[in-house]
């Protein structure tokens, strides 16, 4: 087990920064999610922690240590599980499995104890004579993981490990790897562009854009108080409701946040709750089952252009017909306000 | 008979005419070194003006005299000896000098990989024809004049940098991932490079051996430079140079030599072709 | 970014030390030592041969003897104004033109019949192989026996068919022989044009050529208006290479005519050959080759271009 520490980390490909000046703690034990959209630096950024990529500039430590400059991947103490699973396709699953350990110079009996237990864990003690090519995703990733666990490493580093599997088994998979993690304890830094896997795996989620961490925090705090409108909009689906504010309520340059699920009709909130009313123009109503989305105008604004979404769950039933308009209101404690050119959020 | 089915009838008619021109392009040099080298001299030798003897055919019965003479009464035999002996030490060498270096551009060389690549690459341009002349003077500095020793120091110089090139172009189009993955599973670089490379990058040797195997078969230039006596020639230098009796062609012998090497020549060429082709096109036109 | 965390624990007082890389772990190190072999094989067996090429041609030296004595321009001199040498120039030009213009044609059309799917297409494909894949000396002696003066195979066909009725004698007179020149040539390479282009054509999305055809465009519009401009960096690569094969190419020449009839079709490397080592005047000899020079420059530029430019081009 180790704490991960990234200080002012920069990494530069051609006249990119991939990654772009991240400053980063992971917690001894924490499973730490790095979330942002496809080319933000988060693979880059994991590559360099497991040594695999040379940062242009800051530092990097495991569990206190610099490791930047010169402590190879093989010494970090770390194990990875790439998309690809990479695993040795002329290998069993059990060669698989030993190979770190082997690697390690570990004695004989050893080997095989800690393989089988490992595989025990996993459940795949049935395919340890197979080769790769002869199991499914599924079967693949646990293998993968399994490798990676065998020689307890002090960090586990996951590029999206599940992005190969159906929907289904993604499920799965994912409740599977939460409780292993709980089992084992080992700081995990997990990267995914799924906001769901996120948001349900990770002690703490750090969300990123174009090479920087925008905000960091647990699933909850990100999700409910996020700190820019890039997070307010990149967390959440469908995304938060942005509208400018041109009334003179705040000063200048305000975008107003909003959730959909708390835009609802007037009538469903309490009458003492204290909430800002809009009128609602809906356009067109989408039914999903559990929930139905309301698209439409908010025609008294200054700009009454953009559309924006609520979320009625199916408990409220209120009839809602397109192309009418309707009362709705958001409660005060829901929204937030942000500066409309820096898109920082503006609290207080 | 609507105009359509008409029109695609035309269309097929066309690209099979087409095809057919073509091929017979291409192997009409290789059915007129089939047919002379069995005809009997009788059917062989009759002028051209003579239009009642039809000389695509077989007008008498076919004959393996002049494969006979070929194998028992020249130096033929001894010249594909030569040409293997000499093709086994080339690819060794280019093996051992060319492997390494692409897989050292590919991975390891890194911004500088790209740029002297192609500085290799265009060393593959330099034509024998402009070095030939300067070799001669190295070659007779070295002592190397009439020998074999010529021929192995000078074809790396044509099959290194090609090769390098195509093992470059391989490794480029095999994922990292493994490499890596081992690397972090505790190997160093040398020991991924020794014990989990080999594997990945076979197919990308055998490119390399038939592709300098190619290569040496064809070559031309150098031979005849260096090569003086018979009986140390290589085969491509041999036929055409050597293969004269006196000062008589023997066409049917000429013809069934030229036959025997150029097929499996060109057999193991065809099973690497894309692999080749690619290369050559400097990786712009990958599927 | 305003960071409203705990604050983090102090990492462990004394961390257990992390071993540091050793020799085996330096990526760049190993990287140089794999390369420098063949580097340095390549840098003294083509690179200074390369640069003596060019030092000979301004000297004196000759095959009998180790001497090397600084001639200045009188080589180039001699040789420009050598009739002979102009003329191998010259026809050095005309084979490389004219049978690079018979490629294109040829590799074009081959390309469109190859990419269609047709039985006994694999056969096919393997014989119009032939030709690039049999070594050039060979493939030129029988073609020597094709145009041989008494039993050439042509003439009884042409003649058969009606459509000659005096004799060509194909090797034996200039014009003539340097058309036999070009179309070996042309036959040697245009296989290797074809596949080529082939893998362009292959290249070419799919849907391009489907919008186009919904588009309303027929056979020779899309040939001509789509696909023969986007392969056009690919044709242009074959191109340089049959270029490059064919005007430094030695063999077909000197095994079909040796330079002859009197010396009419020599191309630049076997005049060189004959000058440099039958002759034994080694400075001359390279001074004739030294003229390949340009063309392989410009050649090069254009590959370096091409480069740089087909990725974008192709996709
Ligand atoms: N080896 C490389 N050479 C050049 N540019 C690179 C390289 N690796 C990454 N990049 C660039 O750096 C940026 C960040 O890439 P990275 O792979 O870290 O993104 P990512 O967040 O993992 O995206 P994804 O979710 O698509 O995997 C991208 O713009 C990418 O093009
Ligand atoms: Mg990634």
């Amino acid at each position: 087990m180790a704490s991960v520490e990234i200080r002012n980390l920069r990494k530069k490909f051609g006249s990119v920064w991939a990654v772009d000046g991240v400053d980063l703690t992971i917690r001894d034990g924490e499973f730490l999610v790095l979330l942002g959209p496809s080319g933000c630096g988060k693979t880059t950024l994991l590559r360099s922690i497991a040594g695999l990529e040379r940062p242009s500039a800051g530092e990097i430590l495991i569990g206190g240590q610099r490791v930047d400059e010169d402590v190879p991947p093989r010494h970090r103490g770390i194990a990875m599980v790439f998309q690809s699973y990479a695993l040795y396709p002329h290998r069993t699953v059990f060669e698989n499995i030993a190979f770190p350990l082997r690697a390690a110079h570990a004695p004989r009996r050893n080997i095989e104890e800690k393989v089988r237990w490992a595989a025990g864990v996993f459940g795949i003690s049935a395919y340890l004579d197979r080769y790769p090519r002869q199991l499914s995703g599924g079967e693949r990733q646990r293998v993968a993981l399994c490798r990676a666990l065998v020689r307890d490493p002090k960090v586990l580093l996951l590029d999206e490990p599940l992005a190969n599997l159906d929907a289904k088994l993604r499920n799965t998979a994912r409740d599977e790897l939460k409780r292993f993690q709980r089992q084992i304890g080992t700081t995990t830094v997990y990267v995914t562009h799924d906001q769901i896997e996120a948001m349900g795996l990770g002690d703490r989620v750090a969300i990123m854009d174009r090479g920087k961490v925008r905000q960091l925090g647990t699933p909850q705090r990100v999700y409910e108080d996020p700190d820019d409108t890039f997070v307010a909009t990149f967390v959440g689906q469908p995304p938060m409701n942005l509208l400018r504010l041109c009334d003179g309520a705040g000063p200048p340059g305000t975008l107003l946040g909003f959730r959909p699920e708390h835009f609802l009709p007037r009538a469903v909130l309490r009458a003492a709750e204290d909430a800002r009313s809009f009128r609602f123009h809906v356009r067109r109503v989408e039914y999903l089952g559990s929930d139905r989305y309301l698209y439409g105008t908010l025609p008294d604004q200054c700009d009454p252009s953009p559309t924006f979404i609520a979320k009625l769950p199916a408990t409220i039933g209120t009839p809602v017909l397109e192309g009418e308009a309707y009362e709705f209101a958001v409660p005060v404690r829901a929204l937030c306000y942000f500066d409309s050119t820096s898109g920082l959020r503006r609290r207080g | 008979m609507t105009r359509r089915t008409l029109r695609r009838l035309l269309g097929r008619a066309t690209l099979y005419a087409a095809a057919a021109a073509l091929t017979a392009f291409a192997g009409f040099p290789f059915y007129w070194m089939l047919v002379t080298a069995f005809k009997q001299n009788r059917d062989l030798y009759v002028g051209a003006s003579d239009l009642r003897h039809v000389p695509w055919v077989f007008n008498q019965s076919p004959t393996l005299d002049h494969v006979r003479l070929l194998l028992h009464g020249t130096e033929f035999p001894h010249w594909i000896l030569n040409t293997l002996l000499i093709v086994a030490v080339v690819i060794a060498v280019t093996v051992a000098l060319a492997v390494p270096a692409g897989y050292s551009l590919a991975r390891l060389a890194g911004r500088w990989g790209e740029r002297l690549g192609i500085a290799i690459f265009l060393t593959y341009l330099i034509p024998p024809t402009l070095l030939f002349i300067p070799f001669s003077r190295l070659v007779s500095l070295l002592g190397l004049q009439n020998s074999w020793g010529s021929l192995i120091l000078i074809y790396p110089t044509l099959t290194i940098p090609f090769c390098t090139w195509l093992v470059m172009g391989f490794m480029r189009s095999v994922p990292w991932d493994i490499e890596e993955q081992a690397m972090i599973d505790g190997y160093s670089r040398l020991a991924v490079i020794l014990k989990v490379v080999p594997r990945l990058i076979v197919p990308g040797i055998l490119s390399v051996v038939v592709f300098a195997f190619t290569l040496v078969m064809q070559e031309f230039v150098y031979a005849l430079t260096f090569i003086s006596s018979v009986e140390k020639m290589t085969v491509s230098l041999g036929v055409p140079i050597a293969l004269v009796r006196g000062d008589v062609y023997h066409w049917g012998a000429l013809m069934a030599a030229a036959l025997v090497t150029s097929v499996p020549i060109a057999i193991v060429y065809n099973l690497f072709l894309d692999r080749f082709i690619e290369s050559f096109t400097m990786g712009a036109v990958k599927g | 970014m305003t960071r409203r965390e705990p604050a983090d624990p102090p990492a462990s007082a004394q961390p257990a030390l992390l071993a540091r890389g050793t020799l085996a772990d330096r990526g760049e190190l190993l990287g140089g030592l794999m390369l420098a072999p063949a580097l340095a094989y390549v840098a003294l067996l083509a690179g200074i041969p390369f640069l003596l090429a060019i030092a000979l041609s301004f000297s004196d030296a000759t095959a009998g003897s180790l001497r090397f004595g600084w001639a200045g321009l009188r080589n180039y001199a001699a040789i420009l104004s050598d009739p002979v040498f102009r003329r191998a120039l010259w026809n050095t030009i005309v084979v490389t033109v004219g049978s690079q213009a018979l490629v294109i044609v040829l590799a074009t059309a081959a390309a469109q019949v190859f990419r269609a799917s047709f039985p006994g297409k694999r056969v096919a494909r393997f014989v119009l192989l032939l030709p690039w894949a049999v070594p050039v000396s060979l493939a030129a002696i029988a073609w020597e026996w094709i145009f041989d003066s008494t039993f050439s195979v042509i003439n009884w066909t042409l003649k058969a068919a009606g459509l000659l009725h005096g004799w060509l004698y194909w090797l034996g007179e200039p014009t003539l022989a340097l058309l036999a020149v070009i179309i070996v040539q042309a036959w040697r390479i245009f296989p290797f044009a074809t596949v080529i282009v082939l893998a362009g054509l292959t290249s070419i999305p799919q849907e391009i050529l489907e919008a186009a055809t919904v588009d309303g465009a027929g056979f020779w519009r899309r040939l001509f208006q789509i696909e023969l401009p986007l392969l056009l960096p690919v044709t242009s690569v074959a191109v340089l290479f049959g270029t490059v094969y064919t005007a430094t190419d030695l063999g077909v020449v000197y095994v079909l005519t040796g330079g002859g009839p009197a010396n009419s079709t020599h191309v630049l490397p076997t005049l060189a050959f004959q000058r440099g080592i039958l002759g034994a005047d080694l400075g001359q000899g390279a001074a004739i080759a030294v003229f390949l020079l340009p063309l392989l420059l410009v050649v090069a530029i254009l590959m370096l271009r091409l480069a740089r430019h087909t990725e974008v081009g192709v996709r």
